[in-house]
């Protein structure tokens, strides 16, 4: 069973989902965004409906935001197929924000609907869990901060208490206990508290309780310009700033219908598959640490201090904030620099390329890491988990190949994916993926268009939205954009893909062994800032 | 086993001198070492807290722990509980959601104890600033004795603003 998977993706067309939504009249046709294959319209009483019709059909549900316009409030849902993506909207009042959940059909849309109830007041009929997930005990609960008359400067009256009494679902029984975790680690690692249920060595249950990072960046985006978005985009998460600053650029773009020259695309390909392939190497490294190999850790970070140095030296910045400006790229590096990156591309393919095979191959690392923290298929499928975790049990879904953007459209795309669904595995998807990074990143150079870096973005005089739809290196990666007739944000939504990968590191834990909690956690290496906002 | 010994023998000793252009760096790092060895009985233990960060900064954390920079050949080196800790180097603009875990941490230190805010979030509340959401820099919820500031700061800044606050006490 240990061979890359043939071509899988999810399974169901969004073209036959809306039209029969719209044959059968629930829902009614709109112009589709650039970048979408289809959107529709429904009234909100037709929205768990219409997602028990899309689990039906196979599609990966992929996000859901809001957006208050007083008097009422948008509601958008996003599903991907294996032709692409489909957009469903609705509203509701905002006097009565009440609609039908979509979590029954999807628990993906479990956390992302209670994101939505503390920030909007949004309402969920049929939602199995009414408890709060991103509000803590900074704001009351009949205060909403994405309300457009919420004033982001409403500041508590004195310090916020710690969240002590978030309700955890108890779990009881002869010899059960519960170990308290964080929200500050041991590690150098973000905050999120855990909450382990557990009997003898064996975990029985895992509670994520996130939002502790929660800085309010879908707020504080309010009012921003378009050079002021993509700042804040590079830091939702600052492993990611390649993959969430090209989705708001994207986003930015398709709405204002601006051309990015074809040289510009290029170098953000290129700059996205950087990101990959350091972000890829730092983890391999940390996870074989988390089982005692400091081998890799040591060989691995090193390998990635050198991409990181010579990022500074070619694009000025060793974690590429920045780099993206609206309309194309902020610099690029001269002839002799580009000759460089060529050489560092060869020298850390005989790098990994030699060293892959021995960490795959020790016996008392594969020991550690096979079998662990298993995802079956089907319980990824049923999360719509993307990026490396949904790949390595067999989710393929990569942007890159399966609904291309440009430059991606021309360039074929090996995507690694495996069935097992452990650590192992996903370790093993992450270093196949630095190869096809590094030949992405060798035709991208290869064939690097002539032409200007960037196109002037006019964002005066009508207001736009757009959606920006990226594979970053965690997977998909969403940005919603929608500015005024000034050329200020109104909203600005960044769907980071560790909203999907974060519940499916609570099921692969089902039966691990406390001590291996640190290693599954780092194969999935979800973000917290990215999920937190 | 044989082909990883090999490997580690192929690639040798990998720490690097300090720059040559950064002279005074490397006055500082022996200076400091000194100071370290003086008043910190040669080892300075670092707990990292995250206040709200985007995780940039923490990856810069990580660099100065690789073979480069070996931030451990100071007698500096990152310890698993604020209760073993010697300095705070927090980041992030303070989320309110972590107000109350960082005055936690920030009491479970035992005095004398030092505080640093790493990085413009941390330093002066970056790209985030104050908000619903946020408290702001670090000094507005817990003495700091030092900033270092940088969006994230370099390996090389880090260190440098570390050394530079233990010189300086
Ligand atoms: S200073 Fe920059 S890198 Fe550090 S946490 Fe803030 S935004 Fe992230």
């Amino acid at each position: 069973m240990s061979r890359i998977q043939t071509k899988n993706v999810s399974s169901g067309r969004v073209s036959d989902l809306s039209r029969d939504l719209i044959q059968t009249g629930q829902a009614e046709a709109l112009p589709p965004w650039p970048g979408l294959q289809a959107q529709v319209q429904l009234p909100s009483d037709n929205w768990g409906v219409a997602a028990e019709n899309a689990v039906r059909s196979g599609l990966r549900w992929a996000a859901v935001w809001g957006d208050h316009r007083p008097p009422a409030i948008q509601i958008f849902a996003l599903l991907f197929g294996c032709d692409g993506h489909l957009l469903l909207q609705t509203h509701v009042s905002d006097q009565q924000p009440e609609l039908p959940s979509q979590t029954p059909a999807y628990p993906a849309a479990n956390r992302p609907e209670r994101h939505l109830s503390d920030m909007l007041g949004l309402r969920w009929r049929g939602h199995p869990d009414a408890r709060r997930w991103t509000r803590h005990q900074a704001w009351p609960a009949d205060v909403w901060p994405l309300r457009r008359e919420f004033d982001c400067q409403t500041l508590p009256p004195g310090p916020t208490p710690g969240d002590c009494d978030y309700p955890f679902v108890p779990v009881a029984g002869a010899g059960v206990y519960e170990i308290p975790v964080g929200p500050v680690h041991a590690g150098i690692i973000e905050p999120g508290h855990f909450r382990f249920q557990a009997l003898g060595e064996e975990i029985l249950r895992l509670e994520e309780h996130l939002g502790y990072v929660h800085r309010g960046v879908e707020k504080i985006a309010v009012g921003r310009d378009a050079a002021g978005l993509l700042r804040l985009a590079a830091r939702v998460s600052g492993d990611s700033s390649i993959a969430h600053s090209w989705a708001a650029a994207q986003a930015l773009e398709r709405a204002l219908a601006v051309e990015v020259p074809r040289r510009a695309l290029h170098w953000r390909a290129i700059l996205a598959e950087r990101e990959r392939i350091a972000n890829h190497l730092g983890d391999i490294g940390a996870i074989c640490n988390d089982v005692g190999f400091a081998f890799a850790q040591v060989q691995l970070s090193r390998q990635r201090e050198l991409w990181q140095r010579r990022n500074f030296a070619a694009f000025g910045h060793r974690l590429l904030m920045d780099t993206l400006v609206p309309g194309g790229v902020a610099r690029e590096p001269d002839a002799e620099l580009i000759a460089a990156l060529r050489r560092d591309g060869d020298a850390l393919r005989t790098e990994v390329a030699d060293l892959l095979p021995l960490l795959l191959e020790y016996p008392s690392l594969q020991d550690r890491l096979r079998d662990t923290g298993i995802l079956r298929p089907d319980q990824a499928r049923r999360y719509g988990v993307v990026g490396y975790v949904g790949r390595a049990s067999n989710l393929q879904d990569d942007l890159r190949r399966d609904a291309p953007y440009a430059p991606y459209e021309n360039l074929t795309i090996e995507v690694p994916a495996y069935a097992e669904g452990d650590v192992a595995k996903r370790v093993r998807v992450r270093g196949e993926e630095i190869l096809v990074s590094l030949t992405l990143i060798d035709q991208l150079l290869e064939r690097l268009p002539q032409g200007p870096l960037a196109t002037p973005c006019n964002t005066r005089g009508r207001a736009v939205e757009g959606l920006g739809l990226v594979e970053g290196w965690r997977g998909e990666t969403l940005a919603y954009v929608r500015l005024d007739a000034t050329g200020r944000v109104e909203r600005y939504f960044p769907r980071d893909p560790s909203w999907l990968s974060w519940p499916a590191l609570e099921i692969l834990l089902d039966g691990v062994i406390v001590p291996d909690f640190p290693v599954c956690n780092k194969s999935v290496n979800a973000s917290y800032a990215g999920q937190d906002l | 086993m044989l082909r990883i010994f090999q490997r580690i023998r192929r690639t040798g000793h990998l720490t690097e001198p300090l720059p040559p252009t950064e002279r005074e760096f490397a006055q500082l790092g022996v200076a400091c070492q000194r100071e370290i060895a003086r008043r910190f009985q040669r080892s300075l233990a670092i707990r990292m807290v995250d206040a709200g960060s985007c995780n940039g900064c923490e990856l810069e954390m990580h660099a100065v722990n690789n073979s480069y920079y070996d931030i451990e050949r100071f007698g500096l080196h990152f310890v698993a509980s604020p209760r073993h800790a010697d300095l705070l180097l927090v980041t992030g603009v303070v989320s309110r959601h972590m107000e109350e875990a960082l005055r936690r941490t920030w009491v479970a230190t035992p005095a004398p104890k030092l505080v640093v805010a790493m990085g413009d979030c941390a330093a002066c509340g970056g790209e985030f600033g104050v908000s619903y959401a946020s408290c702001g820099p670090v000094s507005a919820v817990i003495p700091v004795d030092a900033v270092i500031p940088g969006c994230p700061p370099s390996p090389l800044q880090l260190l440098n603003g570390l050394l530079q606050l233990l010189q300086r006490r």
